[in-house]
């Protein structure tokens, strides 16, 4: 249960084609993370495997049934929105028994499912709170026990930690990713931010103004990535895409080094500039380069104490194994 | 207004805006008051300036009171649930894309700007007319014999007139109401299973809730006091005499002004209960 399918999916909203006609292969079981900037049609796609907007042609199969034209309801997915999309007059634990008292579940059984889920999310004490009476994390976390309940084939998830702070990303991004472990579900999981793409991805759909870009293993992707796009999106701080004398060295319009494959030296090195602003991490310190040619500012990370400061001279070399080149087109050379 | 000073100041500046109100309201409250505890027929030339609480006695031994009361209440309340009923369907269909949106809004907003004389005489010669009204014609046209809505259903005819003008309210309050319910909600019910009935009754009908309370307070302090519809179409005949009217014949028709003083008194306290008491859920309802 959860494979799904996508042949020659084309959704236009008028005249304006969102998304171009794309396969997409999802396996059972699978982490999968649709990422790419805003606007890309990442929700669009999301939507069209929900069912909750219509192709404009191609078919999506779920289990090998075709069920372009079947109603969201009866696909046996589930959906965690961006806004939660609690229903607020109802209780935590209304909330969570809906989908069931929809599909007729016997009134034990919905008691034992919601149980369950409560345990599992941390909400037993809150099943008796509405939704308004929760903190963002707890109203998340009742979203995603209404979606656990139903039993779904894949779960489907738009930025469901966007409205969430920094820390509580973190734990609730380790909190999916050990549902994902432990239901063994298909799951789609819709965001912008890469870092949550390489953290929680079985494999990545890299997507830019509705095409498929590149998909993946997070791995794959930052050791490999197909176009000067997916270097630029994965990957933080950014690639550093150099052009012009540097590049015609390799023979190549365009080469990348990432940030951490730069060795940095007081001394002697491949190119030469001053640095600009030093942002310390701690642990990381990342200094913007500027006077390399063909790319301004060039990103560097060294370890976390350096000693070096706004308009120190310095002197770089990429490590050669971990060079990217990248043709006119911006397609990766080997 | 944290201040000590932008307090007194602020007291300040609305005063002036509290003494006319209170004038304003005072004043024929007041003097209502002190006529409802005299005996002042002025055509016949009787006054006399205290009779303790015979006007109250009199008003509310009557037979014609409870009546009143209950003619009232049936009014209101038959209005009260066209506007809402009418109100919700107007709203979801309103909210639907069509052709002519604009358009079609203001003319359903429109009866609210007809005065209520003016459209219960409409009612009253277009559409009720016995002999040449729109639904005679409309029941001839069918093959039935014309009716006369006026005489046979009078009660029934002043609340269609009252809630056709009140509907666009109910529409206008509970539209916008409809307009703020996430569509995101709608959609994770979609996908809970619930088709379209269920997500009505589960999601929209309780989103609507506050709104309809709303709409029930406001609406029923108003048709409290409808006058106009009821002088113009049966003048009160045929058990269509509101508390209101009840109130204004004693005052005009009889000539009796302490009697309907107490009438006026009695009407204020019963709508003040009723307020009161439709406060209370409106209040319990804002808080959720
Ligand atoms: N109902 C609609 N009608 C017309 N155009 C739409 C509609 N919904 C989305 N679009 C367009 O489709 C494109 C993709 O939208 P989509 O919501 O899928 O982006 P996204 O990748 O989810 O972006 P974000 O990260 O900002 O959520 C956008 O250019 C948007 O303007
Ligand atoms: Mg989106």
């Amino acid at each position: 249960m959860g494979r799904i399918q996508l042949k020659q999916v084309k959704k236009a909203f008028g005249d304006v084609v969102v998304i171009p006609p794309l396969d997409l292969d999802i396996k059972e079981g699978e982490f999968v993370v649709f990422v790419g900037p805003s606007g890309c049609g990442k929700s669009t796609l999301l939507r069209l495997i929900a069912g909750l907007e219509d192709t404009t042609s191609g078919t999506i199969e779920i289990d090998g049934q075709d069920a372009t034209s079947v109603p969201p309801a009866k696909r046996g997915l589930a959906m965690v929105f961006q806004s939660y999309a609690l229903y607020p007059h109802m209780s935590v634990r209304k909330n969570i028994a809906f989908p069931m008292k929809m599909a007729g579940v016997d009134q034990a059984e919905q008691n034992r499912r919601i149980d369950a889920a409560a345990a599992a999310l941390n909400l037993t004490d809150y099943l008796d709170r509405r939704p308004g009476q929760l903190s963002g994390g707890q109203r998340q976390r009742v979203a995603i026990g209404r979606a656990i309940v139903r039993e779904p084939a894949a779960f489907l998830f738009d930025e469901p930690l966007s409205n969430l702070d920094a820390a509580l990303r973190v734990g609730m991004r380790m909190e999916i990713s050990e549902l994902h472990k432990k239901l063994d579900t298909t799951m789609i999981y819709v965001t912008h931010d890469q870092v949550e793409a390489m953290t929680m991805a079985d494999k990545i759909v890299v997507l830019q103004a509705g095409v498929i870009e590149q998909v993946g293993t997070p791995l794959e992707l930052y050791r490999t990535p197909r176009n000067k796009f997916v270097a630029g999106f994965i990957g933080s701080p950014k690639m550093n895409l150099i052009e012009g004398s540097a590049a015609a060295q390799h023979g190549v319009h365009t080469i990348g080094i990432r940030p951490e494959h730069i060795d940095i030296s007081k001394t002697e090195g491949l190119w030469q500039g001053t640095v600009g602003v030093a942002e310390h991490l701690g642990s990381d310190t990342f200094l913007y380069i500027h006077g390399v040619e063909g790319c301004d500012p060039l990103t560097v990370r060294v370890g976390g104490e350096v000693d070096m400061h706004h308009g120190d001279t310095v002197f770089l070399s990429p490590q050669m194994e971990h060079l990217h080149k990248f043709d006119a087109q911006g397609l990766r050379v080997e | 207004m944290a201040t000590q000073q932008s307090r007194s100041a602020a007291r300040l500046m609305i005063a002036p805006a509290v003494f006319v109100l209170l004038v304003w309201m005072l004043i024929p409250l007041c003097m209502t008051l002190y006529f409802s505890f005299a005996d002042y027929r002025p055509l016949r030339g009787v006054f006399e300036a205290w009779v303790g609480f015979k006007n109250y006695e009199s008003f509310l031994s009557s037979s014609s009171f409870l009546k009143a009361v209950g003619t009232t209440l049936w009014m209101v309340a038959g209005i009260l649930s066209i506007t809402i009923i009418g109100g919700i369907l107007f709203a979801l269909l309103l909210d639907q894309p069509m052709f002519g949106q604009g358009i079609v809004r203001i003319l359903v907003i429109a009866p609210f700007f007809v005065m209520p004389t003016v459209s219960a005489l409409v009612w009253k010669n277009m559409f009720f007319n016995v002999d040449n009204g729109l639904f005679s014609y409309l029941y001839q046209f069918l093959g039935l014999q014309p009716y006369d809505f006026l005489s046979q259903s009078p009660l029934f005819s002043i609340i269609v007139i009252v809630a056709w003008q009140w509907l666009p309210f109910a529409t206008l309050i509970l539209l916008t109401a409809v307009q703020s319910l996430s569509s995101e909600q709608l959609e994770a019910a979609e996908m809970d299973g619930a088709p379209a009935l269920k997500r009505f009754w589960y999601i929209i009908l309780p989103h609507l809730s506050r709104a309809i309370t709303v709409v029930i307070l406001i609406q029923t302090i108003f048709l409290l006091s409808i006058f106009a519809e009821i002088f113009v179409t049966t003048n009160g005949a045929f058990g269509t005499r509101t508390l209101t009217y009840l109130v204004y014949q004693r005052v005009l028709e009889s000539q009796n002004i302490g009697l309907g003083s107490a009438g006026g008194i009695i009407a204020v306290i019963l709508a003040n209960i009723i307020a009161i008491f439709l406060m209370r859920i409106v209040g319990k309802n804002l808080d959720k």
